[in-house]
């Protein structure tokens, strides 16, 4: 089976776009028209707005990450002047995470034992 | 104005029911409503009904009698009740129809429910990274709340311990054991802060509900419960919803604001009013959020509240008599005329060892649900 990426994953960069309109920033932008539409690209740092952390294995389909489950960490963080976006929180037990940590964009493999598995965009603690 | 109100309600007990199809629940309750008021099929002039998963409403003419009613189909996930309570009501303060009813039913799997992206608008890798689960959203909302304003896990605790205390005395919840304090605070973590008791789970049942103009009520001389209020609402901009991909910078609208102030509005009353409410608690935290955002306390309020058991049975303002989604599961399309059955039952004052004290003149019920409903009615008599 074939994973989908989100948009921009290749390059390692997260795409949204601006409604000409409102100016509301939209994300995601993958099954949208955008050719009337800036495309920005999203702030690779931010904070935490608030997580929660995913104890038991999601349904498949759609799920596709590893059969064997490790709990995940599921945030928002908010991207100053952007929006709050929605994504895995890494390289930090779960029990260590804070609202209001300072975080940046990271990329995970969606499934670490599949050579072709899609990457994930992730959030880190920020070092330093 | 046309007044509108039930005068009559049925139900197929929450739950599982092996052998029996969410259509044959539905129908099961429609006889049960009918019985309560004396009348029969073929006195209903239309009915609104929908199933979020159990097939469509109006083949319920096959089961029940080929009158040639209009019947018209409502699917509208969480709200599905509240949608068709509203259109029935509407039909009738129309001066269409003066007597009719609205039904809702489900039978869903075991397990948490089962979305696919592509039904909700979003994309293939939302699903695949496991983004597409409720349970997630109903822990980040109240993480943050509870970061806001102060609300404890204790206090989670304690709306699950009341919702199986509540549910033990009605005869059609699910769950009908009390489940100890420290029982529900020592289960496993679903979605952090959430414990599994913390949850509702999906579930099968049906409800009826019989509605009439005031006037017909009275030829007919039954027992009239006002419907003040029946309004279903969407999102706004900056709110915070499940299967968000992203939200706003400045999260805080919410679809229950919306359709509390507007039902409130239509009634002419306001949330001190209230002497028994039924809200949303697909989770235990989502029952102390709602209780803020219907207006009944100030947010963080919920922490003294809960400590000094004002929403129990025999508090200032008792909430989820009959032990909410908690107690009774969520077949979605049937959950939210499920509140509305037991808010009937309670000013009618017929809900036995559960009855709210001090003889009850006003209650509210409230859904909320994916991607962003809620449905509000208000009742007096």
């Amino acid at each position: 089976m074939t994973l989908h990426q989100i948009k921009g994953a290749d390059e390692g960069k997260l795409y949204a776009a601006v409604d000409s309109e409102s100016g509301h920033i939209v994300f995601p932008i993958d099954d949208l028209d955008t050719r009337d539409m800036k495309l920005i690209e999203l702030n690779g740092r931010g904070e935490l707005w608030s997580f929660t952390v995913q104890r038991f294995r999601p349904k498949s389909p759609p799920y596709a990450g590893p059969e064997e489950f490790t709990p995940f960490v599921v945030g928002y963080v908010k991207l100053d002047g952007q929006l709050m976006l929605e994504s895995r929180i890494v390289n930090v037990a779960p029990d260590a995470v804070e609202i209001g940590m300072q975080l940046e964009l990271t990329w995970v493999p969606l499934d670490p034992d599949r050579a072709d598995s899609a990457m994930v965009h992730a959030f880190q603690p920020l070092e330093g | 104005m046309t007044k509108v109100g039930i005068i009559g309600i049925g139900i197929h007990p929450f739950g599982r029911t092996e052998g029996r199809t969410g259509l044959e629940q539905g129908a099961f309750a429609i006889r049960e409503a009918l019985k309560d008021t004396g009348l029969t099929w073929s006195d209903m002039q239309f009915a609104f009904g929908g199933s979020d998963a159990s097939g469509n409403a109006d083949t319920l003419v096959s089961k029940l009698g080929t009158t040639g009613l209009q019947f018209i189909n409502v699917k509208n996930g969480c709200a599905t009740g509240g949608s068709a309570l509203s259109s029935a009501a509407s039909a009738i303060i129309s001066g269409e129809f003066d007597l009719g009813l609205a039904v809702g039913f489900d039978k869903h799997p075991r397990g948490a429910f089962d979305p696919k992206p592509e039904e909700w608008g979003l994309p293939q890798w939302y699903g695949e990274q496991g983004y597409m689960i409720t349970t997630q959203f109903f822990g980040v909302k109240i993480q943050r709340y509870m970061h806001d304003y102060g609300i404890s896990e204790l206090s989670l605790g304690r709306v699950a311990e009341k919702a199986f205390e509540n549910g033990a005395l009605a005869d059609h919840a699910w769950r009908r054991a009390p489940v100890p304090l420290d029982e529900i605070m020592n289960s496993d973590l679903v979605s952090d802060p959430l414990r599994k008791f913390m949850f509702c789970s999906p579930a099968e049942g049906g409800v009826a509900l019989i509605l009439a103009s005031e006037t017909r009520a009275k030829q007919l001389g039954l027992p009239f419960i006002r419907l003040e209020a029946a309004v279903m609402r969407t999102r706004p901009a900056n709110s915070f919803e499940v299967f968000q991909p992203s939200a706003s910078l400045n999260v805080g609208g919410t679809a229950t604001a919306i359709a509390s102030r507007d039902a409130f509005n239509k009634a002419g009353i306001g949330p001190e009013d209230i002497d028994v409410a039924q809200l949303q608690d697909t989770e235990s935290g989502a029952e102390i959020m709602h209780m803020a955002e219907n207006g009944f306390c100030e947010h963080g309020e919920q922490e003294v509240w809960l400590a000094e058991g004002r929403t129990k049975l025999n508090g200032s303002l008792p909430v989820n008599t009959d032990g909410g989604c908690l107690a009774c599961g969520e077949p979605i399309g049937a959950s939210g005329l499920r509140q509305v059955y037991e808010n009937v039952v309670q000013l009618r004052g017929q809900a036995g060892k559960r009855q709210v004290q001090g003889n009850p003149k006003t209650a509210y019920t409230h859904v909320y649900g994916a991607p962003g409903v809620s449905a509000v009615t208000i009742l007096s008599r």
